[in-house]
């Protein structure tokens, strides 16, 4: 009887231990979660992450960079001989297996995240081994299609969300 | 009886010590403390490590005064403490060159440990502490090193936090988090200012255990034998005291010879460029200190496998008391471990020549092996040289082999 009373007692404790325990958990969690996703990107940098570009003046072979997000974005207009290279190569062999045609809305205009996939810095146009771009911080080399072939990098150039508005304007973000 | 005495004897510092004993603490821990009679100059570089992180403590909090946290002002406000204000020029080369020689300093720190088995029973905590101090440092300098916001500040930052983008899954999300947007901006530069003001003084407090932990077993000596006895001992002040001052002056020599002289010489022209997010120099190269580690971080030709390297190279470190398998501490009594010492010493300094190499060619290969070498070193040929070396005798006690001299 004493026995069997002093075991209920004990299990209710228990449990009001364990459950003081839980609610203490989740009230440092929730106080806590504020305090670090004020890190995180705010309202205003959010909001910022939309631009037109207008493609008219941008000749064939040329590229230009524009700011998105803070960070550069590459438009290259590409001539034949770029689009016929982008599209003559093995899958297969690409580190990061994807064809020119996934890449692209219009294959004369290529858009590209001009951040390298490996640690960020900014790939020079026209360079490297593979005729596209080339990342001189490690050593990353881009085809004309923005594709890694050869170097740390991971991925090929990131191909940010855009839209043509009409022929000659692209809406990103 | 003893404590009726002092609050008898009438002096003013007596009355406080009797009532907060802050001076008998002090004299127990740096005038009275029982310190090794054999310690040699190598033992100097403790007491400079806590003199330039004061130093870098003071700077700092003056160079706040006329710094400006925001990207279009960081690197003229640079610019206005180095013209206008009033000796700003010396209070900035100091402190940026004090980050250097704290380096160098914890760095030969660091490897008298190594020499002499100070990370061995009953210190591994203590070792564990300086660890911790050395990843504190590394945080506070590479944040430091973004606050002038020149191109290399931008570029390093940029580099570094991507580094965390190589965790599988959540690592875009973290990086987004650090930044506090899309790109190294703003939000970057005013956090890192706050932590970069910060850390110090965590630092601060790790030292502080960093010291009750060496004084609870004393320090290790190059013989690397317990002592057995008072006669083992002196005090420190004043003997390491004047043998602490006599390294202070020359280190300071050293220290202004390069304040005065070739203050940028350990620096990088490209900081001297104002910040541009759209173009990276053509060879970026972190501060010298972390070059070594830089090197370990391109060896690897996968993303992952290279930041996982990386921070494997300091991680090793906690893990060497019981990598080590041998029971004598100092090299002196190790004839093989005193090689392998030397021959890690220039594996080190070979990595941190390649760090500093654009990533092509046999720079690649050079890099690849003195990588390998490092951790062939922690965790191969340090387990098996317990079982293997055949060590030398080790002497009685301390005042042994003093006395024989
Ligand atoms: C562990 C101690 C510290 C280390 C290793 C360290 C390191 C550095 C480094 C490497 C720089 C860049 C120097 C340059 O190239 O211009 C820097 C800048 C700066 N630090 Fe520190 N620092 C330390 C402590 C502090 C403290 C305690 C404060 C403030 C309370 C501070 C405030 C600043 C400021 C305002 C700058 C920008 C001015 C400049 O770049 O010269 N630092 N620090
Ligand atoms: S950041 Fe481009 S190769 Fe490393």
């Amino acid at each position: 009887m004493t026995i069997n009373r002093k075991n209920k007692s004990k299990g209710r404790r228990n449990f009001i231990h364990q459950a003081s325990g839980a609610l203490g958990a989740i009230a440092v969690v929730s106080a806590g979660w504020p305090l670090v996703d004020q890190m995180n990107p705010s309202k205003d940098v959010e909001a910022l992450s939309k631009i037109e570009v207008d493609l008219t003046e941008l000749a064939e072979g040329k590229s230009k960079t524009v700011m998105w997000r803070g960070k550069p974005l590459f438009i290259k207009h590409r001539t034949n001989e770029e689009i016929v290279e982008a599209n003559n190569v093995k899958i297969e062999d690409l580190p990061d297996p994807q064809t020119d045609k996934e890449r692209v809305k219009n294959p004369k205009y290529l858009v590209l995240v001009g951040v390298c996939t490996h640690l960020g810095c900014v790939p020079a146009s026209d360079k490297g081994e593979y005729k596209g771009w080339f990342c001189p911080c490690h050593g990353s080399h881009y085809d004309t299609s923005g594709r890694i072939r050869k170097g740390p990098a991971p991925t090929n150039l990131e191909i940010p969300p855009y839209v043509f508005t009409d022929d000659n304007t692209i809406l990103v973000g | 009886m003893k404590k009726e005495n002092i609050k008898n004897s009438g002096s003013l510092l007596n009355w406080i010590d009797y009532r907060l004993p802050i001076i008998s603490m002090l004299k127990h821990s740096a005038v009275d403390y029982p310190t090794p009679k054999n310690l040699n100059y190598w033992w100097n570089f403790g007491s400079l490590a806590g003199f330039f992180l004061l130093v870098q403590i003071i700077t700092g909090i003056i160079l706040s005064m006329h710094y400006t946290a925001h990207v279009d002002h960081a690197f003229s406000s640079i610019e206005h403490i180095m013209r206008n204000v009033n000796h700003g020029w010396l209070i900035r080369y100091v402190h940026m060159n004090g980050a250097s020689f704290f380096f160098i300093v914890v760095y030969i720190h660091i490897f008298r440990g190594l020499y002499y088995g100070s990370y061995k029973a009953p210190r591994e905590l203590l070792w564990w502490l300086g660890i911790i101090i050395l990843l504190l440092m590394m945080a506070t300098a590479f944040m430091g090193y973004v606050l002038p916001w020149g191109q290399m500040s931008f570029w390093g930052a940029t580099v570094i936090t991507n580094l965390f983008s190589a965790i599988p899954l959540i690592g875009e999300s973290i990086v987004q988090w650090l930044w506090g947007g899309y790109s190294v901006d703003n939000p970057t530069l005013s956090r890192f200012y706050t932590l970069h003001f910060l850390l110090p003084f965590l630092i601060v407090g790790v030292v502080i255990l960093h010291i009750v932990a060496l004084h609870t077993h004393g320090s290790n000596n190059p013989l690397g034998i317990d002592r057995k006895g008072p006669q083992d001992s002196i005090p420190f002040h004043p003997y390491y005291t004047v043998k602490d001052f006599f390294g202070l002056g020359v280190a300071l020599t050293i220290f202004f010879s390069v304040v005065f002289f070739a203050p940028d010489y350990l620096g990088h022209p490209d900081n001297y460029v104002p910040a541009d997010p759209l173009k990276t120099p053509a060879h970026i190269v972190p501060e010298w200190y972390f070059l070594p580690f830089y090197a370990i971080l391109r060896a690897i030709p996968d993303k992952l496998g290279g930041v996982i390297a990386m921070f494997s190279a300091i991680f090793v470190l906690f893990l060497l008391p019981w990598l080590d398998t041998s029971k004598v501490r100092s090299a002196t009594f190790r004839p093989i471990y005193k090689i392998l010492f030397w021959i890690f010493a220039i594996d080190a300094i070979i990595l941190g020549w390649i760090g500093s190499k654009p990533a092509e060619g046999t720079y690649i290969i050079i890099g690849r092996l003195a990588t390998s070498y490092y951790f062939l070193h922690f965790l191969i040929l340090m387990p098996l040289l317990g079982y293997f070396e055949k060590t030398k005798p080790l002497p009685s006690s301390i005042s042994k082999p003093v006395l024989a001299e």
